[in-house]
């Protein structure tokens, strides 16, 4: 399995050294990942969909948001295309992620792809802040924090699934968690000093989309219109006023 | 059933795809410059965008509509103003909308 540590990729000790550490810096992580995979679960079963479909998505999405997502559109009828585009600019946020990763992933080898894979919100969190203790061989520790990681939040949406199935829970208005993380998601944004004009043009775009488009139409015609007024902003504003500044 | 290993799949190549993106395309070169510029500007766009999604349905004519909706997403940002930590973030305001919905229900 691609979750279990290598013990042949290197020469050092086997992973035990960096298990602890690996293990003190995902706690937070195991709190988070197992309450909202436990909800993940509950909302997708919830929602008439198998229960299966939880741990397959946790063991090759390994992604909350789109997740969650994913869940919504599949359960109001939506078609894979437009789950494909919403994953692509829910994700984009990732590029971002990749950017500050290059040097630390450098070293990985063959270790490299699932480290790619595993690189969600709280593991690049985690993986951008701490280093591994001295003694500890780098990539194993990363290694290890992206498994324990991801192994924290498959079972929380395996758990939360079965749950789900076997006993009837009352599992509506846990879906609000996805709401909550989407604004939590907003603040962090709003807290980076985005320009500011892209919060207006984001509010417009919404509004408008929210006027003119039926609602399952919303979040392509909002995204449609709101990158429409980003790419509007970047046009030179005076095409005619000749030679000034080329930018 | 089709359907649903299609959109698993399409999900996690994408997902992927854009995880890895970076480590392909600018392991060796400098980003261009529209990349750069979209990086700062996709993310706060969708994430306003999909917090509208989810807002889209509050209508003012009934209490029980409107409030749970509106204060669990006023206290998920102003918790995670004061505090930062997401789980907190979630885990609060999700309880407060459950909360209001079964005692504006019952």
């Amino acid at each position: 399995m691609r979750m279990k540590p290598d013990r042949g990729a290197d020469t050092g000790r086997p992973g035990t050294g960096a298990l602890a550490p690996a293990l003190r810096a995902t706690f937070p992580v195991l709190l988070g990942y197992s309450t909202l995979g436990l909800a993940f679960g509950l909302v997708l079963v919830d929602s008439g969909l198998p229960w299966w479909l939880s741990p397959l998505m946790a063991a090759f999405v390994f992604a909350g948001a789109a997740q969650f997502m994913g869940v919504g559109l599949l359960a109001s009828g939506a078609g894979v295309g437009e789950i494909a585009l919403m994953t692509l600019l829910l994700n984009a946020r990732h590029l971002v992620y990749g950017l500050s990763m290059l040097e630390r992933f450098a070293g990985a080898g063959r270790l490299k792809p699932y480290l790619v894979f595993g690189l969600t919100d709280e593991t690049y969190g985690i993986l951008s802040t701490e280093e591994a203790p001295a003694g500890v061989d780098p990539v194993r520790f990363r290694l290890l924090v992206t498994a324990l990681d991801q192994a924290y939040w498959f079972a929380g949406c395996t758990v939360g699934a079965l749950a789900g199935t076997a006993l009837p829970v009352e599992a509506e208005g846990l879906d609000f968690a996805l709401t909550a993380l989407f604004v939590v998601l907003l603040v962090e944004q709003i807290l980076a000093r985005r320009p500011k004009e892209v919060f207006i043009i984001a509010a417009a775009a919404s509004l408008l989309a929210l006027i003119l488009a039926p609602p399952r139409n919303f979040l392509l015609a909002a995204m449609g219109i709101g990158i429409a007024g980003l790419l509007a902003t970047r046009l030179p504003s005076k095409p005619r006023s000749g030679r000034e500044h080329p930018s | 059933m089709t359907r649903l290993f299609a959109a698993v799949a399409v999900m996690a190549a994408l997902t992927f795809l854009t995880r890895a993106a970076p480590f392909v395309l600018f392991a060796r070169r400098e980003p261009p410059a529209l990349v750069v510029w979209l990086q700062s500007r996709l993310p706060p766009l969708v994430m306003c965008v999909l917090v509208a999604d989810a807002l889209k349905f509050v209508r003012f004519e009934s209490t029980e509509t409107w409030l749970p909706t509106l204060a669990g997403a006023a206290t998920a940002a102003a918790l995670h103003l004061a505090k930062r930590n997401a789980l907190l973030s979630i885990v609060g305001a999700t309880a407060l909308f459950m909360g209001l919905k079964a005692w504006l229900g019952a």
